[in-house]
Order: C-alpha cells, then sequence, then structure tokens
C-alpha cells in the first residue's frame, strides 16, 4: 500500500530536519564548493569543535522533553572547566582533574534539580540563578584568568580524551587521519542516550513528566527524584563539554560556554523537540546541531558576515519552531488554515475525527 | 500479583476504612470515615463538589497520607507510613481519573505500561513484549477493533470514551482488584458514556470490585451495587440502587442537603 509506505517514510526520526540540513548542505556545496566538497570541514573541523555542542543539545533534549530547561549549563562548563584547568596545572593532579571536573558538573546539576524538584522554583527562573552563581564562583577561582595548558598533548590525559584517532598518519593531513577522540566518545554518549530516551524507563518517565507532571504522578512515576537525575545529567554532560572544551583549546577561559547557551537551545528546537514537552527527537537534535554548526562556515565561505549568521541563525530557528508549532497541534494549524479561508476536509473539530473513519466497531 | 491472587480466596472486604480523618492545615476534609468495599462490589461515590470524595480515593490509593484512622486492604492492615501510589499498585488497587491518568503526547503501548515497565536488569524496556501485550489489551480486554487504532497511537487521537476503555483496560490487565473510577462519565457525550458503562459492567463480571464517583445519578445508579453519601467529608447515607428510582434518589439527595 502506498499509504502504508509513506506512513513509515513519515515515521522516521528526525525527518524534516534531515531533508532540511541535506538540502541546506548541498546549497553551500553549490555557493562554496571549495569549503564543502571537500572533507576536511567534516572531519577535522566539525568532528574535532562540535562534539561539545552536540552533546549539550542532546542533554538538553531531555530537559526540555520534560518540559523544564536548563540556563545554566554555560556556566557549568566555566565552572567545571575551571576545576580542571586549575587541578590539572597548577596541581598536576591528571586524571584526578578530570574526576573533580565531572563531580562539580554532577553537584551543581543535582543542585539545580534539588532547587526545580524539591523547593519547587521553576527551572527557568532556578538556572538563571545558579548560572549567575557558578559562572560568579568561577570566576573567582580562577581570578579571571586564562590557563594555557601547554605540553598537554603528551599526557594520557589528552590522548585519551581528545586528540586525532590514531588512524594514518596525521602529519599527511589525508582526512581519515584528522578525525577526533572526542568526535567518537560523543557519537557513542550520544547512542547511549538515544536508547535511554527511546528505550530505557527514565527516558519514558522523562517524555511522560513533560506531557504532565499530574499524569505521570497518578501512574506512579517518583516526578521529583526523575527531575533531580535529569539535572544532575545535564550537569554531567556540560562537564564532558567543558573538560573537551579546555583540552581541545589547551586553554581554560572564564566564558568559554557561553556561546552554547543559544545555539545548543536552537539545535535542540530545530531538530523538533516539542517546546511544550513530551515529544523529544535526539536524532533530531544531532541534525539540528550540525545544521546551527555548519551554517557559520557556510555563510562565511559564501562571503557572509558575522552578523548575516546570526541573522540567519536566528531565521532558521523561529521558522523552525513555527514549523513544529503547526505540525505537531492540529487544532493550531486548522486555526491558522482557517485564518486564511483555507478549508479543510469538513468534519468534527476532535482530533478523534482525524483518523480515517472506519465503518464498525467491534464489541 | 500472584500473591494477591492466591490471598484472593479469603478476604471479605477488598478495602475498608475505619476512622479515617483527614485534615488539610485547618480544613477538615474527611470526618470519621467508615466503609467498606466488598471483593466482587460496584460501590458509588456520590457528593457535591468539594464533599471530599477526591480526597477520600486518594487517600484509599496512597496519594495522601490519612491525619488518623486505619486502611484496610483484602482484611489485613496497612502501615500507612509506607503507604504510596506505588504501595497500592503492588496491591492491585488501580485508579483511573478523569483526563489524568494517560500521557496525551505518549503511544498507548507506553500509556499501558509507564510505571510497570517490562525491563531488564539495567532498566532497559522490551519493546517488543510490551507492545505485544498492549496489542491483545487493545484487542481483547478493551475490543477495539476495527477502529483504527494501533498500540502506537498516541492518546490525543483518542474520544473521550475510547481513553477511559484505555485506562480501564490497563487496570483490568494488570489485576486490579479494585479499581476507582474519577467521573469517568464526565464531559462525554451519549454513545461515548454507553460505551463507559459497559467498560464498567466489565469490572464486574471478571470478579473485580469498583469505586465510582460520579456526580450524574442516572449513570451511577445504573451500574452500581450500593451508593456511598459523602457530604462535607462524611458519609450521610448509604443507599442500594434496588430500592430507589434515580427520582427518588435525586429527592432524597436534596433533603439530606437541606436538613444539613
Amino acid at each position: 500500500m502506498k499509504t502504508a509506505a509513506r506512513s513509515r517514510f513519515a515515521r522516521i526520526e528526525g525527518l524534516p530536519i534531515i531533508v532540511v540540513s541535506v538540502l541546506i548542505i548541498g546549497l553551500f556545496m553549490i555557493t562554496a564548493p571549495s569549503v564543502f566538497l571537500r572533507p576536511e570541514i567534516y572531519t577535522s573541523t566539525m568532528l574535532s569543535t562540535a562534539p561539545p555542542l552536540i552533546l549539550l543539545a542532546t542533554g538538553l533534549t531531555f530537559v526540555i522533553a520534560a518540559g523544564e530547561i536548563d540556563l545554566s549549563f554555560p556556566s557549568i562548563i566555566g565552572f567545571s572547566g575551571c576545576a580542571f584547568a586549575i587541578l590539572f596545572k597548577l596541581h598536576g593532579l591528571g586524571w584526578i582533574a578530570i574526576l573533580a571536573a565531572l563531580a562539580a558538573g554532577v553537584l551543581i546539576g543535582f543542585i539545580n534539580g534539588v532547587l526545580v524538584a524539591k523547593v519547587g522554583i521553576p527551572s527557568f527562573i532556578a538556572t538563571l540563578g545558579t548560572g549567575f552563581f557558578w559562572n560568579g564562583m568561577a570566576t573567582f577561582w580562577s581570578g579571571g584568568k586564562s590557563y594555557a595548558l601547554r605540553g598537554v598533548e603528551d599526557t594520557s590525559v589528552y590522548q585519551i580524551l581528545v586528540g586525532n584517532l590514531p588512524i594514518g598518519d596525521p602529519a599527511t593531513y589525508v582526512w581519515y587521519s584528522q578525525i577526533s577522540v572526542q568526535a567518537v566518545w560523543m557519537a557513542a554518549i550520544v547512542v547511549f542516550l538515544w536508547f535511554v530516551l527511546n528505550r530505557h524507563r527514565f527516558g519514558e518517565h522523562i517524555l511522560f513528566i513533560g506531557d504532565s507532571n499530574d499524569v505521570s504522578r497518578v501512574v506512579g512515576v517518583d516526578v521529583d527524584w526523575e527531575k533531580i537525575k535529569l539535572f544532575t545529567m545535564m550537569g554531567l554532560l556540560a562537564a564532558i563539554a567543558a573538560i573537551m572544551l579546555t583540552l581541545e583549546n589547551r586553554n581554560y577561559f572564564g566564558n568559554q560556554g557561553q556561546g552554547y547557551l543559544l545555539t545548543a537551545i536552537a539545535a535542540v528546537l530545530i531538530g523538533g523537540t516539542s517546546i511544550f514537552g513530551g515529544k523529544a527527537t535526539i536524532v533530531g537534535t544531532v541534525f539540528g546541531a550540525v545544521l546551527i554548526y555548519l551554517m557559520e562556515p557556510g555563510l562565511v565561505a559564501a562571503g557572509a558576515t558575522a552578523e548575516t549568521v546570526q541573522i540567519m541563525r536566528g531565521l532558521v530557528f523561529l521558522i523552525a519552531v513555527i514549523f513544529y508549532l503547526f505540525m505537531d497541534e492540529p487544532a493550531r494549524r486548522r486555526a491558522l488554515l482557517a485564518r486564511f479561508m483555507i478549508r479543510t476536509s469538513s468534519g468534527p473539530a476532535k482530533p478523534a475525527g482525524e483518523r480515517p473513519a472506519q465503518p464498525t466497531r467491534g464489541s | 500479583m500472584t500473591a494477591a491472587m492466591a490471598e484472593s480466596a479469603s478476604f471479605a472486604n477488598i478495602v475498608r476504612l475505619a476512622g479515617v480523618q483527614k485534615y488539610f492545615g485547618a480544613v477538615h476534609a474527611l470526618r470519621n470515615i467508615n466503609m467498606a468495599v466488598g471483593r466482587n462490589e460496584i460501590v458509588g461515590l456520590i457528593g457535591d463538589n468539594g464533599a471530599g470524595k477526591s480526597t477520600l480515593i486518594k487517600t484509599i490509593t496512597g496519594v495522601h497520607k490519612p491525619t488518623s484512622g486505619r486502611i484496610f486492604v483484602r482484611d489485613k492492615e496497612i502501615d500507612l507510613d509506607a503507604y504510596s501510589v506505588g504501595k497500592a499498585h503492588d496491591l492491585s488497587i488501580e485508579t483511573v481519573y478523569q483526563d489524568k491518568s494517560l500521557g496525551e503526547k505518549q503511544p498507548l503501548w507506553r500509556n499501558f505500561f509507564v510505571g510497570r515497565q517490562i525491563v531488564n536488569r539495567f532498566g532497559f524496556i522490551d519493546v517488543k513484549k510490551e507492545k505485544e501485550i498492549a496489542n491483545d489489551i487493545l484487542l481483547n480486554t478493551i475490543g477495539f477493533r476495527g477502529v483504527g487504532i494501533s498500540v502506537d497511537s498516541t492518546v490525543q487521537l483518542l474520544s473521550g470514551g475510547e481513553r477511559q476503555g484505555i485506562s480501564i483496560g490497563r487496570a483490568m490487565h494488570f489485576n486490579s482488584d479494585l479499581i476507582i473510577l474519577d467521573e469517568p462519565t464526565a464531559a462525554l457525550g451519549v454513545k461515548e458514556v454507553r460505551k463507559v458503562l459497559d467498560f464498567v459492567r466489565r469490572i464486574k463480571e471478571s470478579g473485580r470490585a469498583s469505586i465510582y464517583i460520579e456526580h450524574n445519578l442516572a449513570h451511577v445508579h445504573e451500574v452500581a451495587d450500593r451508593l456511598i453519601v459523602l457530604d462535607r467529608g462524611e458519609i450521610v447515607a448509604e443507599i442500594r440502587p434496588s430500592e430507589m428510582t434515580v427520582a427518588e434518589l435525586t429527592k432524597y439527595l436534596i433533603n439530606i442537603q437541606h436538613e444539613r
């Protein structure tokens, strides 16, 4: 049946954003062939610098799916990165510095979770406050200085977490010799989190919480505890992103996380995760992040300036959100069409009327 | 669940409340509640808005802790300090809240199992098995055939009556011995109401008990074995529908209101 095949096609996770990404990358290949028809933009550039964004966006997918938001993760990046850089450089703690940075992220995320779930502060406000606080703490601890990690390339920390995969000779600059280790870590974490969201009890609880806190409580979900876990996970992911950033740049600076707030949120929403919660797609988020990321080199290579990149990102973001809003909410879509006097097939306005009419019902 | 089944031969009342009181701050929401529900009895719970119907069932299902009093399930006293929604589930007590027991945007198979997922050691869900069982509930327990609904349909596509059917089917599948229905016919059309009342009869036929909260006296009169009237947190009357017509019942309730 044609319709069955079509519906199976339409059920591919993140389909709209996949199509749009392919189209836009195709467009860039035409406007800037010297950049986008060569593998380096994808391997050496994207795979080494996009993993933090993709990890953050994947974590935010859970947060937004639960109907919450985390505005503090750029500050977690600042604080965790600071903890790592100072312990690593000034105290020579190596792997312990990694653990400390991860623990800092977990702790900050846990505090966020408690403020939201137990104290009952809306997450928007709670994480705005903790964001300011931890950003200040990071500046206080680091004295506002940046820390260059010279010679870090020779440590096991660097070689295991970032750097290039030991395939081919890096000196030859063949594309496959440029694949970064953090991309592999990122891919493993994202695939694991896909399974957590779609196949694990925790992911299912997150989706139900995003749907309705009341329903979740009634069906026996421990809403408070799941929210605490959610924000803790976001803190951990921000800490991992912080370590990757600091190591990749071989440098720590206080506001290294600040650029990620809007891009990560944009990646999630462009990807098709519902702003109202209850519906989420990690595949969409990954493509959304890739799209947001590639827009900069794509537009710059086509001769655009930095402002234009911002304007275009803003436009794509808004168009995507409006698109999903009307895709997800048939009632809204109908109201919009009615406003423009486009008649849809007549029938009851209830969603139940949307399915194909069936002749009889059993029992 | 099997333990509950094994015990089922040896109890008279699925649930019994003795001297249950509930305060919300200074508000006395439940006053000295004494009631029992037999093992295959449909009990209608009626009363005005604010009479305490919801508080009463939330107390039975572990959402609220009573301020004082005792609760017995299958004639055994419950430790109220350890009582919770999860515990009530374990004791095969299930609530079908109006519009509050299904996740709108989630597929039916997730709605059947959420809170009681079939998982492996690491908490990962056996999706294939859950879908198979959900399909079986859909076709056999609830009797949805040829209506364009599958286990992958989301709840937002269902009509009000169908939603109640899903919730009741879920409760029956999990072998709940007591199914609590919170105004299942509110805001439903005539045809949908008929479906829901049929679901309630299925509860009775399958040997289970139900507490059925309802505003519409005609609906509850039709399916209940016994009616409990609640007013300002107190049980003020118990009535057998066989002894009164709907009209007499209505008059009786109005009189009670005036006397108090």
